[in-house]
């Protein structure tokens, strides 16, 4: 057992961990952070997708003792004072989801998108979330929600 | 569709604060129709959700299963004792452990009385037919130990020849279950001539060798894994009086009757509960090894136990789809009226018959005449058992692959033609006059316009400028080649009439159920026996009750799926949710006003007869007095002044069994540019124009279409099951079973025509399975069509740019060879990869 300490969502824990836990794992059973979830077991998905120190991370593809001292924000931590992120709001306004079960992998990775290229074509956006597999939407509404969100204020 | 609008905005607000909903509420017919963004999403979005796998409960343990990696042998010896021995490891289960207790998995649907089909036993004791089947499972007190142990369970099998291809086993060389003496499960058969539904199609055949033209060709329907999201999960308490079962399923209510009638449980004392379910597309339209022996572990240790799946055991023994040969016999007269149509179809089971399975190609016989009217037909398909993974309803069913023969035919005798495709399918489809129209499979087609979808997709396809430049293109000899692709399409969905369900053997009906609870402030909770995994029915049938009982959006809360509040219904596949589901909610809504209207009039001191009910409220005529349903409702729970003998309740149910399927169509165009030095195959348009009816919420509607394009898109041009020689799925992760990416995808122009269903009171059409139906023909005819000039007349799917490049240079006869070949062998497995890129369309 390893200890860590991190920022999860705002909230500081510190747990014992097997070394070889994940981060999705981790997340998910110790913390009880259900919003991410596990969509496969080779990094393609995207559906564990969270922040770490502000960066899209897929949380299956990192072991939990990484993040330590990390500062951690998964789909729950995303909303401010219940104020959704612009993004959550533009997959809801476009129909962005459907089962909604990649969704908050597909939020987080969007969120930081925006934040390396804030006025993306359609183009930027597709090959941006190549990384994160939906099987309900055919992508057309994710990509209307992510241009819905740069064309709003994107803050974050 | 537009992403904002004022009057969206305002419900938002609306739904956000909860606070001014009269003033939106008490309009008729204003929610009907409208974009309203959906009420599953708040807790979507905001990782709330209720996921099967989210799921704790007090001593729960964790299950992992040992899988066979043999697609056919005899287990000779287990030694599960090292596993027990290890850390927190609290039992381990052989098949022999349980055979007394563990049943054997339904099939609902024998096709024939004659059906050849194996016992499935969950886990099997002795022999195991498919790799990825059960062998052992483990319980331990975390999942990870769980996992940890499955590797120290000891297992000796001697391999047995495997049935592996489809046509090979048709022939029983090789049998898939020696003790069955066969591989050929059951032979089901329709003959128009027979039925009396039409003429003899080896006459019309016979009639076009001699004066006309007949049309042969043989394709392949690879093997298609459905790939939902979610991987599939189950828990089960065994510590209350009713066994709770939660399961990420499509089918809370068939699965409840199922375990109890398989397993000897009293059905009373099971509970099932689909909670959050993240997608399924027929996938989870199964009762599953897993949930069973859940089910049996957790009783035997009277500890809530839990299963999740890895993504690699959900592709490898969830259920599969598709998986046929069809050979196709199209006869036509000179002019191009088609005479006659043969279909033989092989279809593979896979080595047990599942839940619907044997079915799926039978749902196919009634469509393979789509929107045509030709006057003699003839159907078989022989469904055939392998040693692979079994094959169920994957989404469309049956449907896609009767559309995909049809359209690819269609096109053909265009070809033989010289003719536009547009133009042939026009002279055979059915006017829209001709309507209602009893085909030659027996359907009666209510209602279509296939001229008014068709005009409408190729005005905004641009076809005409784009048959111009494939004209250019193919003149000046261009390295990228247009090629254009049409298909249309009906499909019969809203499954189904009990009475036709039975005349086709299928074990049960195809009713739905709704009840209405009117709650004593006003609000109103809804129950609905669909039980939605991603359509957004808690929205939908908000907006139709809101407009039918005349209330706000906001005040009514649908429930669904858990047998305990909803306990009775028949699921979600089908598209049958909205049709079937939605009309049983018409039905017992419209209940609620006839037992309010006795009260209200008691209450106003007037007489029924000169009671009207409008947005809302019971007004007497030719007065302004009146009374709100929600007012109704409140003296309706206190019972202080109601008339004598009327019972103080407004709540109602109803069950409705469609006397009719549903019918929506379509026509879909596709544009596809193709390097004809690489065989790269980029999208460059695609327009569909769907009839769905009468649209209760536009954004739903297209988000299905939207989905359902990509996944039948993802059939033509990447996704395939693969095995290698010994029976192993390659295609066993996501590296290697190729789920389009965005980057592989392009926007589409969606767009629709309506002439209302009349076997609804609302007007609809099924929408779920549309996108898929009709894009995969699309897409292939588009394919074929750009290579045209260069001989080639058929390239198997999926269509892999060295499939392409191959015809291309194979031409003609050699381009046939080329499809036949399997695309991922040793040397060429590294295009199963080069495929997303070389391959993706933009």
């Amino acid at each position: 057992m390893t200890r860590i300490k991190l920022t999860v969502d705002g909230a500081s824990v510190a747990d014992d961990v097997e070394p070889r836990m994940l981060l999705v794992q981790y997340l998910r059973e110790k913390l009880g952070k259900t919003g991410t979830v596990i969509g496969c077991d080779t990094s393609n998905c995207g559906a564990c997708t969270v922040h770490v120190n502000g960066r899209s991370v897929k949380s299956c593809n990192m072991l939990a003792v990484q993040a330590d001292g990390a500062e951690v924000t998964t789909i729950e931590g995303l909303a401010k004072d219940g104020e959704l992120h612009p993004v959550q709001e533009a997959f809801r306004e476009c129909h962005g989801l459907q089962c909604g079960f990649c969704t908050p992998g597909m939020i987080m990775r969007s969120v930081d998108l925006l934040q390396e290229n804030p006025k993306p074509t359609e183009e930027e956006i597709r090959i941006g979330l190549e990384g994160n597999l939906c099987r309900c939407t055919g992508y057309h509404n994710i990509v209307r929600a992510v241009q819905h969100a740069a064309g709003g204020e994107v803050t974050a | 569709m537009t992403a904002t609008q004022d009057e969206v905005s305002t419900g938002s607000t609306t739904e956000a604060t909860g606070s001014t909903t009269e003033a939106t509420g008490s309009t008729t017919g204003r929610e009907i129709g409208r974009e309203r963004r959906r009420k599953e999403d708040a807790r979507l979005i905001t990782g709330r959700t209720r996921w099967t796998d989210n799921i704790v409960l007090p001593g729960m343990l964790h299950m992992a299963m040992v899988r066979s990696p043999f697609a056919h042998a005899k287990i000779t010896r287990i030694d599960t004792s090292e596993a027990k021995a290890a850390t927190n490891v609290v039992a381990v289960f052989t098949g022999a452990d349980l055979a007394d207790e563990q049943g054997a998995l339904p099939n609902a649907w024998p096709i024939t009385p004659d059906q050849v089909a194996p016992a499935h036993p969950p886990m099997p004791a002795d022999r195991v037919t498919f790799a990825g089947e059960i062998v052992a499972v483990i319980v331990a007190r975390s999942a990870a130990e769980a996992r940890d142990a499955a590797e120290l369970v000891d297992v000796d099998y001697e391999e047995l020849p495997a049935a592996l291809d489809l046509k090979e086993a048709a022939e029983d060389k090789v049998l898939a279950h020696p003790e069955l003496g066969t591989n050929k499960s059951a032979l089901w058969v329709f003959d128009s001539a027979e039925a009396g539904t039409g003429g003899n199609v080896e006459e019309a055949i016979a009639a076009a060798r001699t004066d006309g033209i007949v049309i042969e060709r043989e394709f392949r329907q690879q093997r298609l894994i459905p790939a939902f999201m979610e991987p599939r999960s189950v828990v089960v308490d065994p510590t209350g009086e009713q066994i709770t079962m939660w399961s990420a399923t499509q089918i809370p209510h068939i699965l409840r009757f199922l375990l109890a009638a398989v397993l000897g449980v009293p059905e009373s004392k099971v509970r099932v509960i689909a909670p959050d379910v993240g997608g399924g597309f027929g996938g989870k339209l199964q009762t599953t090894p897993e949930e069973f022996l859940a089910m049996v572990i957790a009783r035997r240790l009277g500890k809530p136990v839990k299963y999740t799946e890895t993504r690699s055991e959900s592709l490898m023994a969830g259920h599969h789809g598709r998986d046929q040969w069809q050979r196709l016999t199209l006869s036509a007269t000179k002019e191009g009226v088609v005479t006659g149509f043969k279909v033989d179809l092989l279809a593979d089971l896979g080595s047990y018959v599942s839940l619907i399975g044997g079915g799926v190609p039978v749902l196919g016989a009634f469509m393979f005449n789509a929107i045509y009217k030709f006057p003699a037909y003839h159907f078989q398909v022989q469904t055939v058992l392998t040693n692979k993974t079994w094959t169920d309803a994957y989404r469309g069913a049956g449907r896609p692959e009767a559309t995909f023969g049809i359209e690819r035919m269609m096109d053909e005798l265009a070809a033989e033609l010289g003719e536009d495709p547009i133009k042939v399918r026009e002279r055979n489809w059915i006017k829209h006059e001709e309507f209602p129209f009893t085909t030659v499979a027996g359907l009666e087609y209510d209602s279509g316009n296939y001229e008014a979808a068709t005009a409408q997709a190729m005005a905004s396809f641009g076809y005409d400028e784009l048959r111009a430049e494939q004209a250019r293109r193919r003149d000046s000899g261009d390295r990228v080649q247009l090629g254009i692709g049409v298909s249309t399409f009906t499909e019969m969905c809203g499954l189904a009439p009990s009475r036709v369900l039975g005349s086709l053997d299928y074990g049960a009906g195809g009713w739905e159920h709704a009840s209405v609870r009117m709650l004593p402030t006003g609000k109103v909770e809804v129950i609905t026996g669909a039980s939605a995994h991603g359509q957004g029915h808690e929205t939908a049938f908000s907006q139709i009750v809101a407009d039918r009982l005349g209330i706000a959006f906001e005040d009514v809360e649908v429930l669904h799926g858990d047998t305990a509040i909803s306990h009775k219904g028949l699921d979600t596949y089908g598209s049958r949710s909205l049709v079937v589901g939605g009309e049983a909610l018409v039905r017992a809504v419209d209940k609620v006003i006839e037992k309010a209207k006795p009260i209200a009039a008691h209450l106003m001191e007037a007489s029924v007869d000169d009671l009207e009910f409008s947005g809302g409220r019971f007004t007497v005529r030719g007065t302004d007095q009146g009374l709100a349903i929600g007012e109704i409702a409140l003296a309706t729970f206190a019972a202080h002044n109601l008339p004598d003998g009327v019972e103080p309740s407004l709540d109602s149910d109803a069950t409705y069994d469609p006397v009719n399927f549903n019918y929506p169509h379509g026509t879909h165009l596709c544009a596809v540019e193709i390097d004809t030095e690489t065989g790269a195959i980029k999208m460059r348009k695609y327009t569909c124009v769907d009839d769905i009816g009468n649209v209760i919420n536009p954004l739903i509607a297209a988000g299905q279409v939207h989905g359902g394009l990509v996944q039948g898109i993802a059939q033509a041009l990447w996704e395939e099951a693969v095995y290698d020689d010994a029976g192993t799925l390659v295609s066993a992760s996501f590296v290697d079973y190729l789920v389009p990416t965005s980057a592989d995808t392009i926007s589409f122009d969606v767009g629709h025509t309506t002439t209302p269903a009349l076997t609804n009171t609302l007007g609809t059409k099924g929408v779920g399975e549309a996108g898929t139906i009709a894009s995969t023909p699309a897409v292939v005819n588009a394919v074929v069509d750009a290579l045209r000039p260069f001989g080639v007349t058929d390239i198997q799917m999926p269509c892999t740019p060295e499939r392409v490049w191959k015809a291309i240079q194979g031409a003609g006869a050699a381009s046939t060879e080329g499809a036949a070949a399997p695309h991922f062998s040793a040397e060429t497995g590294m295009s199963g990869t080069a495929d997303r890129t070389e391959g993706a369309g933009q």
